[in-house]
């Protein structure tokens, strides 16, 4: 690896993966183990990386697991404000940057209070609905309310809630739910733990 | 670094040339490409999501979309079983468990309680999975509809509109011709009451055990390039009429071998005079009954000094770690 050197003022580029084979499969089974188990918070190992503020260890360590030069990606205001967020995805993963966030397979939002509007990102088409995005989102803490939460992969109904996401959550998760099997997956990052609420997950009346 | 596929030497000596590979064999940006498939999968439960299949170096028919699911998913502290019809001991299973202990170094095992992956071809074990298990089946054809529509193009588009009713046609025709269902493996699931999906040549038996399944189910079909999945506990359901319910095969003897009921049996053709024996598809099953103390019609009972028939299969891989220390290690520099 050729020594960065910090051209353009530029601070040198952080480090990726120690171990990048290893890491990236513990990364993955960890989001594997959240889109089969919705709104259950899975612990991720230590992922051991120090990626640029704002973008936070554990979303960093999904995006470089699961992004590569076939998969454009989208940063939300926070992360397109600091260049070197870009850099170190460019660098550690070859994926291109788009500014129009329907063009992105990968959206990283680190504001999730300022989440956009969910149809705004791909949504997939009928003969092709994993052509929806996957929207990488960072929460300040993952709880087990106030929200009921019901559909594949949870049994029965699950509560679940996350501190720093719009207050109208359940409205969004419905109408994104609504419209399977097009619509968007969410991977949400806490500080050391992530939750999956892919697009069959679905608010369900308490009680 | 251990992500790079290491080339083999020129051969300049007399001695085999190392090959190393990278770890579960395939490169890093098709575990990545793979991976991304498998979480569309999961999150779409029951739709077939094309992926880049690699030739891998096994035949198509092998397990090739088994092989490369189970690559993308495998980490160094999993513990992998493999079946083949329910057998940890035929050709497919063993050549594929040691495939996986000479290239990821992973631990092996033929018991399913202890495994985290078990790669299965044609069969569900008998024991039930728990929670935190994956299973992945080897897929030969992933489309229910192919046989009634060759078209992928038509097929895609009827699974767009959930447009199904070709396939109850096809079972009605099954009861005009034959008075009952007669599609006795592969028989089609709807998956979270929305996809149409294979599946794969599982009997008809085992498709009860999908319904439900605290283990995650990943299907990999390598020759046609998808991958489908069914999330833990997600609603699986046998296609079948009111008045011709669905209904999984019984059997009238329970195994010659452990005495075990409930479970899908094997004939063995015992000589060329009729005589045969009806055993444990699953053989985990079947040798751990078999340890318990069940004794079957045909069978000495355990630890008798001479068993009338041979004795239990293995339960530890010691044939597997054999293999595995073939396998030449890195020694010198690369080029």
């Amino acid at each position: 690896m050729a020594a960065p050197s910090p051209a353009a003022g530029r601070p040198a580029l952080a480090a990726g993966f120690a171990d990048p084979v290893h890491d990236a499969q513990r990364c993955f089974r960890a989001v594997m183990a959240a889109m089969a188990e919705p709104a259950r918070a899975v612990a991720l190992p230590e992922p051991h990386i120090c990626p640029p503020a704002p973008l936070g260890p554990v979303m960093a360590a999904v995006a470089l697991a699961l992004l590569d030069f076939e998969t454009p990606f989208w940063l939300d205001p926070p992360l397109a404000a600091a260049p070197a967020v870009a850099d170190f995805l460019r660098f550690h993963t070859g994926a291109p940057q788009v500014a129009d966030p329907g063009a992105a397979m990968f959206a990283l939002i680190a504001d999730g209070a300022a989440l956009p509007e969910l149809p705004v990102f791909a949504q997939g088409a009928p003969d092709d609905p994993q052509d929806g995005a996957t929207l990488i989102v960072a929460v300040a803490a993952l709880h087990a309310g106030p929200l009921t939460l019901a559909g594949p992969g949870i049994p029965g109904v699950r509560g679940f809630g996350a501190a720093g996401l719009p207050a109208d959550l359940a409205r969004r998760l419905a109408e994104n739910a609504a419209g399977f099997p097009l619509g968007v997956d969410l991977i949400l990052c806490g500080p050391a733990h992530l939750a999956g609420l892919p697009r069959t997950t679905r608010p369900v009346a308490e009680g | 670094m251990s992500d790079a596929p290491a080339r083999p030497r020129p051969a300049g000596g007399p001695a085999m040339p190392a090959i190393t590979y990278n770890f579960a064999y395939l490169d890093e940006q098709t575990k990545k490409m793979i991976r991304r498939a498998i979480l569309k999968a999961i999150a779409i439960p029951g739709h077939q999501v094309p992926f880049a299949g690699r030739e891998m170096p096994m035949p198509y028919g092998w397990g090739t979309g088994g092989v490369q699911v189970t690559a993308a998913i495998l980490g160094a502290d999993d513990v992998l079983k493999v079946i083949d019809q329910g057998s940890d001991d035929t050709t497919n299973a063993v050549a594929i468990r040691s495939f996986f202990a000479a290239t990821a170094g992973v631990a092996t095992t033929t018991r399913t309680s202890e495994a985290s992956i078990i790669q299965t071809r044609h069969r569900i074990p008998e024991a039930p999975l728990a929670s935190g298990q994956v299973i992945v089946y080897q897929v030969p054809i992933p489309e229910p509809l192919r046989f009634l529509e060759p078209r992928e193009t038509e097929t895609r588009r009827m699974h767009g509109l959930a447009d199904y009713g070709l396939m109850h046609v096809k079972l009605y025709e099954d009861i005009a011709h034959h008075g009952h269902i007669a599609t006795t493996y592969a028989y089609p699931v709807r998956v979270a009451g929305r996809y149409l999906m294979d599946p794969s040549p599982i009997p008809k038996f085992d498709n009860p055990k999908m319904d439900d399944s605290p283990a995650l189910q990943l299907f990999g079909a390598g020759r046609e390039k998808r991958i489908y999945a069914i999330p833990p506990h997600t609603r699986v359901v046998s296609l079948d009429f009111e008045d011709h319910p669905f209904a999984v095969q019984r059997f009238a003897a329970p195994c010659a071998l452990c005495a075990a009921e409930g479970v899908y049996l094997d004939e063995v053709i015992l000589d060329d005079a009729g005589s045969r024996m009806f055993v444990c598809s699953d053989t985990d099953h079947c040798a751990t009954r078999q340890a318990d103390g069940h004794t079957g019609t045909m069978r000495a009972p355990y630890g008798s000094s001479a068993p009338s028939s041979p004795p239990p299969p293995p339960h530890a891989g010691e044939n597997e770690t054999a293999l595995a220390e073939t396998v030449p290690t890195p020694s010198g520099e690369r080029p």
